[in-house]
């Protein structure tokens, strides 16, 4: 049963096989067993799982069931639910109950009728790239407890992996749905900006952050992001589309697509195990009838430096709400006004969430702010513009998602800029607002290696397409972690 | 460039971020390692290239002004640290 795809669960559901009461004890008493070791989960509340999945049952039993009602999911603690601790991996928010919904949250609960397992871990306010920036410690990546699990939506990872829950929610700033699906053999999908609601999505920088789904297939991401997705006026950046089905072109054949390969993501710099199994992915593409041309993404290699400005800039000015006035921890002991603030922020924020806001503060201050950070947004035209480019002569771009496999915990921890760069493939997908996915494509050794499809601006259900076909012909996103039976 | 240990006290005093000397220097190190990464930027010409701030090229959408929120006061005072009255309580600013 835990193994079991989102449709196979909700055909069980349907059909009486199991409750979503038993469903949801299944995986509650996995992460009893197993959250002590893998760190995964932040918060669970059985009583409250228990209660929505007794909701879910009761809709089912009553006919008003949509497709993944009953199904239990986990849930980044990026997203504020109501009655739920939510803490987005800090200090500063260690002891915050949401008073209200996420619209993500309220989309998949209330009205699609699924049912939360709890909250997962991240990088303390999705600044990291292994989950070790984290207030409540370190997620071990279920293929390797040695080894990080990706970040920020390291949690997240995790818990599917080690099949602690069938599916997750993540977030991507910067690859923080992509790079941990990757390092940890799953799917996940980061959206066209402005298509998942950002409202009680607790912001790092708000011009790039964005919500997805996390699985094991494209297909389960399909059918979790058809909840997630969908115009909101609460949040001033969600684009007014009509709604779409994204599960609907999943079996579409390949056959006359056009798959872009950047040059600038072929050459130095990536493992070559992972560029082997790549290479592999790009082979069984022509053998579906996929075509191959070569692109260019000149400015790729600025995306780094480019994103490592903006973001801090935007996070710089989002973080500052956390001042201990209105929400979230207070130093206990200040003197006026200005150093209960210093106090506090000092004390919440972790070192990574310190270096980012100084790094923003210091970039948007007098003096400063036309070299950097004007500069920093004309070097993101350029990037996006590379890809506007690139997609006049291919349907989909493919690469890998990280130059690595996952690496060691506290390999890279003592170095920002070494962590940075296993954002390289990711980042620029961002700063241009594109859709992008990562996918299981083999094995370097005994850990897993995922490659990157990237779409143009609202091309999801194509995207989605790609990587369902590749799946129905591969079995690497069905292979399991020693011990996770 | 390179930032000096009173230009990161400076920018941390700027972030309302209390640092102390050992901080400050570590945090030094760490910073002018990561500005060395983004000086890469400087080298690229983008004159007469528009700045980009925004994934997706629209305008801020305007709603009718209508009362769109239900009272919620106690709920999300419920989260603060200290309250009285219905009012944020911090140290006293005006003598």
């Amino acid at each position: 049963m835990i193994h079991k795809s989102l449709k196979q669960l909700s055909q069980a559901l349907a059909a009486k096989e199991i409750s979503s009461v038993e469903l949801s004890t299944l995986f509650l008493d996995r992460i009893e067993r197993l959250n002590p070791e893998i760190n995964a989960f932040v918060t669970v509340d059985r009583e409250k799982t228990l209660k929505m999945a007794a909701a879910a049952d009761a809709r089912i039993a009553t006919g008003s069931a949509g497709p993944l009602t009953g199904i239990p999911i986990a849930q980044k603690d990026i997203f504020c639910a109501e009655g739920w601790r939510t803490t987005c991996g800090s200090k500063m928010l260690a002891n915050f109950v949401a008073p209200y919904d996420a619209t993500v949250i309220e989309k998949m609960h209330r009205d699609a009728g699924m049912v939360s397992l709890g909250k997962t871990n991240m990088d303390e306010f999705a600044m990291g790239s292994s989950n070790e920036t984290s207030f409540f410690g370190p997620v071990k990546n279920p293929w390797d407890r040695a080894r990080v699990p990706g970040g920020s939506s390291g949690g997240s990872a995790a818990a599917i992996a080690a099949r602690l829950a069938p599916a997750a929610t993540g977030t991507d700033t910067g690859g923080s749905i992509r790079q941990p699906a990757a390092l940890c053999n799953l799917t996940g999908l980061k959206p066209t900006y402005g298509v998942v609601s950002r409202y009680g999505m607790i912001a790092y920088a708000s011009s790039l952050d964005q919500g997805g789904p996390m699985g094991a297939s494209a297909e389960d991401c399909a059918l979790l992001f058809n909840t997630m997705a969908g115009f909101d006026p609460r949040d001033s950046t969600s684009l007014e589309r009509p709604a779409e089905d994204y599960a609907r072109d999943l079996d579409k054949p390949l056959v006359g697509l056009r798959i872009g390969l950047p040059k600038e993501f072929f050459g130095e710099g990536c493992d070559a195990a992972v560029m082997a199994a790549v290479q592999d992915a790009i082979a069984e593409y022509r053998r579906l009838g996929a075509s191959t041309v070569e692109v260019s993404l000149p400015n790729s290699h600025l995306s780094v430096p480019a994103y490592y400005v903006i973001a801090p800039a935007e996070a710089s000015s989002n973080l500052s709400r956390f001042d201990g006035v209105r929400y979230g921890y207070r130093a206990p002991d200040y003197g006026n006004l200005d150093d209960m603030y210093m106090k506090t922020r000092a004390q919440g924020f972790g070192d990574e969430v310190k270096r980012r806001i100084m790094i923003g503060a210091y970039v948007l201050s007098h003096g400063y702010y036309d070299a950097y950070y004007l500069q920093a947004q004309r070097i993101r035209r350029l990037i996006a513009n590379d890809f506007v480019a690139a997609f006049e002569s291919c349907d989909v771009i493919l690469g890998p998602t990280s130059p690595t496999t996952a690496f060691k915990l506290g390999e890279k921890s003592a170095d920002p800029v070494q962590m940075y760069l296993s954002d390289i493939y990711t980042i620029a997908v961002n700063l241009a607002g594109l859709p992008g996915m990562a996918l299981p494509c083999g094995f370097a050794g005994d850990l897993p290696v995922g490659l990157q499809l990237i779409g143009n601006y609202f091309d999801e259900a194509r995207l989605l397409n790609v990587a369902h076909r590749y799946q129905q012909a591969t079995d690497w996103h069905q292979r399991r972690p020693e011990g996770i039976e | 460039m390179s930032l000096t240990t009173e230009q990161v006290k400076r920018i941390a005093h700027l972030a309302r971020i209390e640092v102390s000397e050992s901080e400050a220097l570590t945090t030094q190190g760490h910073l002018n390692g990561i500005f060395e990464l983004i000086e890469q930027m400087q080298a690229v010409d983008t004159t007469g290239v528009e700045p980009m701030a925004h994934a997706q090229d629209v305008s801020q959408r305007l709603r009718t002004d209508v009362v769109s929120e239900t009272d919620r006061r106690a709920a999300y005072q419920a989260v603060a640290p200290e309250t009285e009255a219905g009012l944020y309580l911090v140290p006293k600013v005006i003598e």
